[in-house]
């Protein structure tokens, strides 16, 4: 057991040190960071003195070091195009982000996994089948456009909810919450059921394979055969056998809403870390493309790291350090 | 002799796809005594799992019964609904599947699978169940079975999970059993071990057993009569030791003549030309005749019916009977 | 390629022909190739020659509503552009762009997939941990990554005129993973079976081995997933347009349709979004089907 935890930390880290070199990679070799700063009137000797003080003459393995050293603190230097710290930058637009993401993800799961169990159980109930059909558009449309629609039906339509930003928010120390607003939340309606929806078809699109798959297990026909109500043999059994796989991609799912938010974020102008990302792209701001990059990457890994130990929680089998399931 | 425990009557089973509905079961008839153990022999594909399945109501899509009746303990359960089948299940007959390995839900302790299984059935409450599954594991042999209740399936070996298995169709103390390949997955040493506590556990509670098997050896050692299932129908009912001894059917005398045990005088392996036909595939008439060295033209014609003789029965009208 | 054609031939009909969401997805998909391919014959204007733009049409509601133009079958946009013609042009550029990255992400995608499966050791170690790496973040953020990179690189001035190789070349590098595992898989199975080492017991050379015996075997497989990530790079190349980091208004595909549609939104002007977004979404729906279909029909187990 300990060396599975072991394995999977180490894991982890092996994923982290890469995307630090390739943010630093990034920072350092793509396109030339003084000529970014700078505007063309800048003299040569100027632009030398810079240079040097950033330390960009320095050997390559000092400047990585430098770069891991400094990563490790999350200081990623100045932003090009707002010319304030990247840090600075990231954390203000963390606390939005970080909400719409945990709005999408319960909306995703809470209405996921029992649509996906009862399309599961079901399959050729007439719900099953349209919600299959549903789902199918659901993957299909890209997230942009069932934004925009909401927008035009409960924004510019109906006028019930507002078309973009956050509403109110609260300060709370270094944290900006809308969630204690009325506005607040109304604004969070739209983004968050846009966001949430990809991730709820595939949630619930997988439990329903899984639940399909376990159906057809030896142990659910012997559940059967044992003369066990269809509950506890949809629930107790296959349902909890299925919670395994989906677990992970739930866990991976949650890290791609934090991806996502990008889209979103430019649909609704929601000011999270994703329009930051955006407008840095668009201005091939490294300094903020490198920070955000890691920042991903820590939340990515954080989380396959927790679901790996959720498993330990769910599968006795792990749990032994015995056969991996 | 008294009314049968149980009564298959011409069982038809057909499989519902786009090539037709095919015909897996073509009227299989037996049937058996209280405490009795019946054999179902066969090579894979005959259809004897199926029989074991389609008296439970447990038929994998897109399979359903067409035609025949059953009746068990007097009464038709072949067109029961589903929650009356359900109650049937695992209270009065009881289960047992070829792969121990996988019939134990990998996710739950064993005790609570017994407890759960009791308590479906039973109306105890969680400490006399708790009590009834210590006992019931003592009696398939776990030693140690307070201390088991917690552990879980994989810690196990496939002899001991069959144990348990064993525990679970039993644990409401069902009047039938139907172990289906009980033996097939596990190490040969095994096998005889689960056969004999099989057999055992059958007599202390006065259980039937329809002991579905391959393996002629078993049936040998456990069964009391025999039935030999050919491409969808029974071509032989009997006695084991007459079977075994005189086979009457073609087929029969083709399938003691493949196993070494049996015939020690013997010095070649008999060996049957040809294969069984596959569903779908079977030809009018008595499906074996293709590859039977006695077939003659008329067994072409009708498939032949079930001749008695006795306490034996064959479906072959070229053979006389033994 | 007996396989494939063995595949191809019964089965896969039969399913097809019982299947009218497939059907009715390969017709609208088939249509709106068509109309890609031949926009510039059958769009009623061509929306890149702006002398035949006249602000004078522009925000033209559909023919249909009070005040359309009868030019104008679904509308203009703030430029006087018919939209018709523009989701033609729009449409040619998207799905060029979703087939040359697809094709490039399979290139990519199989041959380190064969030569991983096929060497083993430590080239097989480095590809297969590169494709770990890569497959922990979503598509879309290597994509953009990619897509920002090729910026700084190409400098902020020179990107124009090349957006469309930029996109190609992020959205290519970030769907290769799926093709190189699947491959890998395939050819670990397939390099321990006795004709591979038949063929090499007479000499021929790894390349050819890999190309003509084991490429054959794997191509099931592949073709689902490219047909798949079709899907996924028409919405990953309409989502980096409605990004702003995709091709440019002056070369429109149809998510950039979108995102300059999406500015008349609020004045009511509905028509510039919606019908771009209605055919981005057609398209992607539709090859999403044919997708889906062709994975359950050669993995019919899964039905």
């Amino acid at each position: 057991m300990l060396h599975y935890v072991l394995k999977r930390i180490g894991g982890a880290i092996l994923v982290l040190v890469v995307v630090a070199l390739i943010a630093f990679v990034l920072f350092r070799f793509v396109g030339d960071p003084i000529n970014q700063m700078v505007g063309q009137d800048v003299s040569v000797a100027d632009r030398e003195r810079l240079r040097q003080m950033l330390g960009l003459d320095d050997s390559i393995v000092v400047q990585l070091a430098r770069f891991l050293w400094n990563a490790l603190h999350f200081d990623f230097g100045v932003s090009y195009q707002f010319k304030e710290k990247v840090t600075t930058l990231v954390a203000a637009r963390f606390p939005a982000t970080f909400e719409l993401s945990l709005a999408a993800s319960i909306f995703a799961i809470v209405v996921g996994i029992p649509v996906g169990a009862y399309t599961g159980i079901r399959p050729k109930a007439l719900m099953s089948r349209a919600f299959m059909a549903l789902s199918l558009i659901g993957v299909s449309l890209p997230t942009f456009l069932i934004g925009i629609l909401l927008i035009y039906v409960f924004a510019v339509r109906l006028q019930w909810l507002p078309s973009y930003g956050r509403g109110e928010t609260v300060q709370i120390g270094f944290w900006r919450t809308g969630f204690l607003t009325k506005s607040g939340l109304a604004a969070l309606v739209m983004p968050s059921i846009t966001l949430g929806l990809f991730q709820l078809t595939l949630i619930a699109r997988l439990v329903r394979a899984e639940m399909l798959e376990v159906m057809r297990a030896d142990f659910i026909r012997f559940a059967r055969a044992r003369g066990l109500s269809e509950r506890a043999v949809n629930f107790r059994h296959a349902l909890k056998n299925t919670l395994v796989p989906v677990v992970t991609i739930i866990g991976l799912q949650i890290g791609s809403i934090v991806a996502f938010s990008i889209i979103t974020e430019t649909v609704f102008q929601w000011p999270g870390m994703g329009l930051l990302f955006i407008t840095s792209v668009q201005n091939a701001d490294i300094p903020v493309m490198a920070a955000y990059l890691m920042m991903v990457a820590i939340i990515f890994v954080t989380i396959n790291l927790t679901v790996d130990l959720l498993y330990l929680a769910i599968d006795p089998r792990i749990r032994l350090g015995s056969a991996q399931a | 002799m008294s009314e049968p425990l149980l009564e298959v009557d011409r069982l038809g089973v057909e499989f519902v796809t786009r090539h037709g509905d095919l015909r897996a079961l073509d009227g299989v008839s037996f049937s058996m005594a209280q405490g009795e153990i019946l054999g179902l022999v066969g090579e894979s594909g005959a259809g004897k799992s199926l029989t074991g399945r389609a008296i439970i109501g447990l038929i994998d899509q897109p399979g359903r019964i067409c035609g025949g009746t059953i009746t068990f303990e007097g009464r038709r359960i072949d067109n029961l609904r589903s929650a009356d089948l359900r109650k049937l299940r695992g209270k009065r007959i009881g289960t047992i599947f070829q792969d121990p390995l996988t019939s134990l839900d990998p996710l739950q302790r064993i005790g609570d699978q017994l407890v759960e299984t009791i308590r479906a059935h039973l109306p105890l409450n969680a400490a006399q169940a708790r009590e009834k599954a210590i006992a019931l594991l003592g009696e398939v042999g776990l030693p140690a079975a307070a201390d088991r209740m917690r552990a879980w399936p994989h810690e196990f070996s496939g002899g001991m999970r069959q144990r348990v298995v064993i525990a679970l169709a039993l644990a409401c103390d069902p009047s039938l059993l139907i172990a289906d390949e009980p033996t097939t997955a596990l190490d040969v040493s095994v096998q005889a071990q689960i056969i004999a506590l099989l057999r055992r556990l059958a007599r202390a509670h006065n259980a039937s057993v329809l002991l579905v098997t391959h393996d002629m050896g078993v049936i040998a050692e456990a069964a009391d009569r025999v039935a030999v299932m050919y491409a969808g129908r029974v071509v032989e009912i009997g006695p084991v030791a007459d079977v075994i001894a005189r086979p009457w059917h073609p087929y029969s005398r083709g399938l003691m003549g493949s196993i070494p045990s049996l015939r020690e005088e013997v010095d070649r392996l008999t060996q049957i030309p040809g294969a069984m036909p596959r569903i779908g595939a079977r030809p009018e008439g008595c499906a074996y005749a293709p590859r039977c060295p006695k077939a003659e033209p008329r067994c072409r014609m009708a498939a032949p019916p079930m001749i008695e003789a006795g306490p034996r029965a064959a479906a072959c009208i070229v053979e006389p009977a033994p | 390629m007996n396989r494939l054609r063995r595949i191809l031939g019964s089965d896969l009909l039969w399913s097809f022909t019982r299947s009218p969401g497939a059907m009715i997805a390969a017709t609208v998909a088939f249509g709106l190739c068509l109309c890609a391919l031949f926009a510039p014959l059958i769009a009623p204007q061509n929306p890149f020659d702006l002398a035949s733009l006249d602000l004078m049409d522009a925000r033209d509601p559909p023919v249909w509503l009070s005040g359309g133009d009868h030019r104008f079958l679904l509308g203009s946009d703030s430029q006087g552009r018919d939209i018709l013609s523009a989701i033609f042009f729009g449409a040619r550029i998207s799905i060029g762009v979703s087939l040359a990255s697809v094709a490039l992400a399979l290139v990519i995608g199989v041959s380190l997939g064969l030569v991983a499966g096929y060497f083993g050791g430590r080239v097989e170690a480095i590809v297969m941990r590169a494709a770990d790496v890569q497959l922990t973040f979503p598509a879309i953020l290597t994509a953009l990554l990619i897509n920002g990179a090729a910026r700084a690189v190409l400098g902020p001035g020179r990107v124009a005129g090349s957006e469309f190789w930029v996109l190609v070349i992020s959205i290519g590098l970030s769907f290769w993973v799926q093709y190189a595992r699947t491959v890998r898989a395939s050819t670990l199975v397939e390099r321990h079976k006795d004709y591979v080492a038949a063929a090499r017991l007479i000499g021929a050379s790894a390349p050819r081995i890999m190309f003509t015996h084991v490429l054959p075997n794997v191509l099931g497989p592949v073709l689902v997933i490219a047909t798949i990530n079709l899907a996924l790079a028409i919405i990953t190349e309409a989502t980096l347009s409605f990004l702003g980091v995709g091709l440019p208004p002056s070369q429109p595909s149809l998510g950039t349709l979108v995102r300059t549609g999406n500015d008349y939104l609020m004045s009511g002007e509905w028509w510039i979004v919606f019908f771009p977004g209605v055919a981005l979404a057609a398209l992607a729906l539709s090859v999403n089907i044919i997708g889906d279909w062709l994975r359950d029909a050669l993995n019919p187990r899964l039905r």
